[in-house]
């Protein structure tokens, strides 16, 4: 009965998001503002409903019930319930069910809180809500059911890959798509103001928060995937410029941009136009997406839908939408007035270049990232595109987005002299002066982008804590506190970045029992192996001690693991962390006596993750600064 | 600067970054697409030393020899006509063995043998890379 329960939530789920569709044009079309009056009921019951489908499937794997074929192919009685929990949306269909059911969600949630846009505007984006939801609803139920039933049933489940079992792993695919989602309503937002011609302020202060909010997921998605392939997968890397990372990124590059040229609209009522292109792009970045991880085009762990009518019906989705949104702004971008004047030398300026930076680096990573597949596609000849593609073209145009936003918050808006800019750079500029000194002067020579993110990560560092300067900072928004505590954890994570790949130390070798080896400030004894068991797993472990001046010793145990349901093999690498970097080790194969160890000391690579979740952290303090400020603001006008 | 002006002038802008975003990406392109090759398509048309390929076909049975520093080995990639000797240093992935799909990342040395920095293998004993596929569908299908 939990899966017929399931199923018919979905139906109706759908039912009321064709009425939602419905009742929205006959309101903005036919004037039926009874109808209108409706939308809103309709899009909360139906965000309520898909919640409940939701729930019934994870019901479902709680209990291993093997009848349902979803739970039978991908869940195991003998799997720990956080993996059983989590495989609800580690596979294709429970993750599209995750995503229409956060779509929905969101939807109410505009519905319940969304005070200050007029009501056609507001009519106008849960109906272009609905239309996506649509979409997602017909793929779900022909091309995707989460519920359906096999008979007989199982005797036992076929498991889950065992790469996805990890804690990190089992909340990764959700914050990504919070994000995704919240860009679709970013997206419908746009729309909306399109229809009704409300492109302004207004609209930008309403989209701002749902902007901000998938930005702060995807930040924390993409920081949690990189440490995840970094400490997972055993290969030392944070970033592989793989297609499925890529995946993620292009959607944040467009929503930094998006957050950043809301702002201006928000705040000076100028880059009208561009802000609803942007609102497009962003959402066309997580279609994108999503057809890349979902339709089995990338032969990797994360695809694992293989089946290509899924791939062309996402594909057709994405035209679709995009598509239509574009002609609609076509259409529309005349009726679009001209917003506000700003001189070049501005914090519209300077945000104007943020915007084009980030648009070019979102370009050169989408033509990356699909060459491959339009070449393979076109002739069936097979290339790749590889990190020294990424970085070569991407790297430097990133260097110059940090140090314009080095420039940026210490502008004013709508005119500024760049002498005064000079002026109040020059202690940042004192501190890239130093960082590059101190380089010079007591480091090995490095390579030419490791040096300019070391330089430049010093500078942005002092110049992000600029705008506080001679502020009171008890009376200082919270959101510039978000602003200032973001851009230091970009610095932040840089610093990590170029440290890691400037002075990362590598020993590989084939090491007998007794054996040491340095590293880095390590010394690593290798003490052999033993063979262990885990609940659904076998591995040889190693035992290295690892002395470090006159510390205590440690112990460190990487593994190689066996899984026997499906058969695979994985690296367990065990890192110690101290406060200047960590020590990463792996264990290899083993053969006449020796086992193959490959040891990394990796100075402040930390740094990377610790950035990125300042970065989050200033997103949400702006968050929360903003729609404070906002509810103070419809108090204030209701009790005017 | 008049309101119409300042639009376009941004517009233009935009356009001069994306073209330029465009050179950039395709120069990259050109400079760094790493192609796939199996060893009878090498023996046709070789590529000059130093150029980064992806070097994919069957590990040859036998062929797999460690060296005596214990990290690194050699072994023989054929397709069924053609075979490129490889070396590789590094830790070889769990499912690396003779007789199945194997794809190497690297560049041939002046020597004529390819130096991989990267091996990627089957993920488990269902996956085979996407071209070794057709290969073994073709055998299939000839035999």
């Amino acid at each position: 009965m939990i899966a017929e329960t399931g199923l018919a939530a979905l139906w109706l789920a759908a039912a009321l998001c064709a009425l939602q569709l419905v009742f929205g044009i006959m309101a903005l079309r036919n004037g039926r503002a009874d109808l209108g009056r409706a939308v809103r009921p309709v899009a909360i019951v139906q965000g309520i409903l898909t919640a409940i489908a939701f729930l019934m499937l994870i019901w479902l794997f709680l209990r291993t019930d093997l009848s349902v074929e979803l739970v039978a192919r991908n869940s195991h009685s003998a799997k720990p319930w956080l993996y059983k929990f989590a495989g609800t949306w580690g596979n294709h269909e429970g993750s599209m069910l995750l995503w229409i059911a956060v779509m929905a969600i969101s939807g109410a949630l505009v519905a319940i809180f969304e005070r200050r846009l007029k009501e056609n505007t507001l009519i106008a984006t849960l109906t272009a809500q609905a239309v996506i939801g649509l979409g997602f609803y017909a793929f779900l139920l022909f091309a995707s059911n989460p519920f359906a039933r096999q008979s007989p049933p199982a005797p036992e489940g076929q498991g889950l890959n065992p790469l996805l079992q990890d804690p990190g792993l089992a909340f990764h695919p959700p914050t990504l798509y919070f994000g995704y989602v919240g860009l679709s309503v970013a997206f419908s937002f746009a729309v909306g103001a399109l229809v009704t011609r409300d492109v302004d302020a207004v609209f930008a202060r309403a989209m701002r928060p749902w902007v901000l909010g998938s930005w702060i997921f995807l930040t924390l998605g993409i920081a949690a995937g990189s440490y995840w392939a970094y400490y997972e997968l055993g290969w030392g890397g944070w970033w592989f410029w793989d297609p499925v990372e890529n995946a993620s990124l292009m959607p944040w590059l467009a929503a930094t941009a998006l957050l950043h040229s809301a702002t201006v609209l928000a705040t000076r009522d100028s880059l009208r136009a561009w802000t609803v292109m942007l609102a497009v792009i962003a959402f066309s970045m997580s279609m994108i997406g999503t057809f890349l991880v979902r339709s089995g085009i990338l032969t990797s762990v994360h695809a694992f839908a293989v089946d290509p009518q899924r791939g062309s019906f996402i594909l057709a989705l994405l035209v679709l939408y995009i598509g239509g949104a574009l002609t609609l702004f076509g259409l529309r971008v005349g009726t679009v007035r001209e917003g506000a004047q700003f001189e070049p030398v501005s914090r519209e300026g300077a945000l104007v270049v943020n915007n084009l930076l980030l648009s070019a680096i979102l370009g050169i990573v989408l033509v990356g990232t699909l060459y491959p597949l339009a070449v393979e596609a076109v002739s069936g000849k097979q290339l790749s595109i590889g990190p020294p593609y990424f970085n070569a073209t991407a790297g430097p145009l990133a260097l110059l987005l940090v140090a314009a936003m080095a420039a940026g918050p210490l502008l004013r808006w709508r005119r500024d002299d760049w002498r005064k800019l000079v002026s109040r750079l020059s202690v940042p500029l004192l501190m890239t002066a130093l960082a590059l000194a101190a380089l010079v002067l007591f480091a090995s020579p490095i390579g030419i982008l490791p040096t300019l993110g070391l330089v430049l990560a010093a500078g942005i560092a002092a110049a992000s804590l600029s705008p506080l300067w001679k502020r009171n900072l008890r009376r200082t928004p919270l959101f510039i506190y978000g602003m200032v505590i973001a851009h230091f954890g970009v610095g932040v994570t840089l610093a990590g970045m170029a440290f890691e790949s400037a002075f990362t130390e590598e020993v590989l070798v084939a090491s007998s029992p007794g054996e040491s080896h340095a590293v880095g400030p390590y010394t690593v004894r290798f003490d052999g192996t033993e063979p262990i068991a885990g609940p659904n797993w076998t591995a040889v472990e190693a035992k290295l001690t690892v002395a470090r001046g006159d510390r205590a010793a440690r112990t460190l145990r990487p593994q190689s693991r066996m899984f026997p349901t499906p058969e695979t093999e994985t690296s367990e690498a065990a890192i110690l962390t101290s406060w200047d970097g960590q020590l990463y080790t792996v264990l290899g194969n083993g053969g006449g006596g020796r086992w193959q160890l490959r040891l990394w000391w990796k100075p402040f690579v930390t740094l990377i993750w610790l950035g990125g979740g300042l970065i989050a952290l200033g997103g949400l303090l702006a968050l929360i600064g903003r729609v404070r400020r906002e509810r103070r603001a419809i108090e204030r006008e209701l009790y005017a | 600067m008049k309101a119409k002006h300042q639009r376009l002038t941004l517009a233009l802008i935009a356009i001069a970054a994306v073209i330029g975003a465009g050179f950039l990406a395709l120069a990259g392109l050109r400079d760094n697409a790493a192609l796939f090759r199996t060893p009878s398509e090498l023996a046709l048309e070789p590529v000059p030393p130093g150029q980064n390929i992806r070097l994919g076909g069957m590990v040859e049975d036998g062929s797999i020899r460690q060296l005596p520093d214990g990290i690194t080995i050699t072994f023989t990639v054929e397709d069924g006509d053609a075979s490129v000797p490889v070396r590789f240093s590094g830790i070889t992935p769990d499912l690396f063995q003779e007789n199945s799909g194997v794809v190497a990342e690297g560049a041939f040395d002046p020597r004529g043998v390819f130096v991989a920095d990267n091996i990627l293998a089957k993920h488990d004993e269902n996956y085979m890379p996407p071209p070794l596929e057709d290969m073994a569908q073709a055998d299939d299908s000839a035999s």
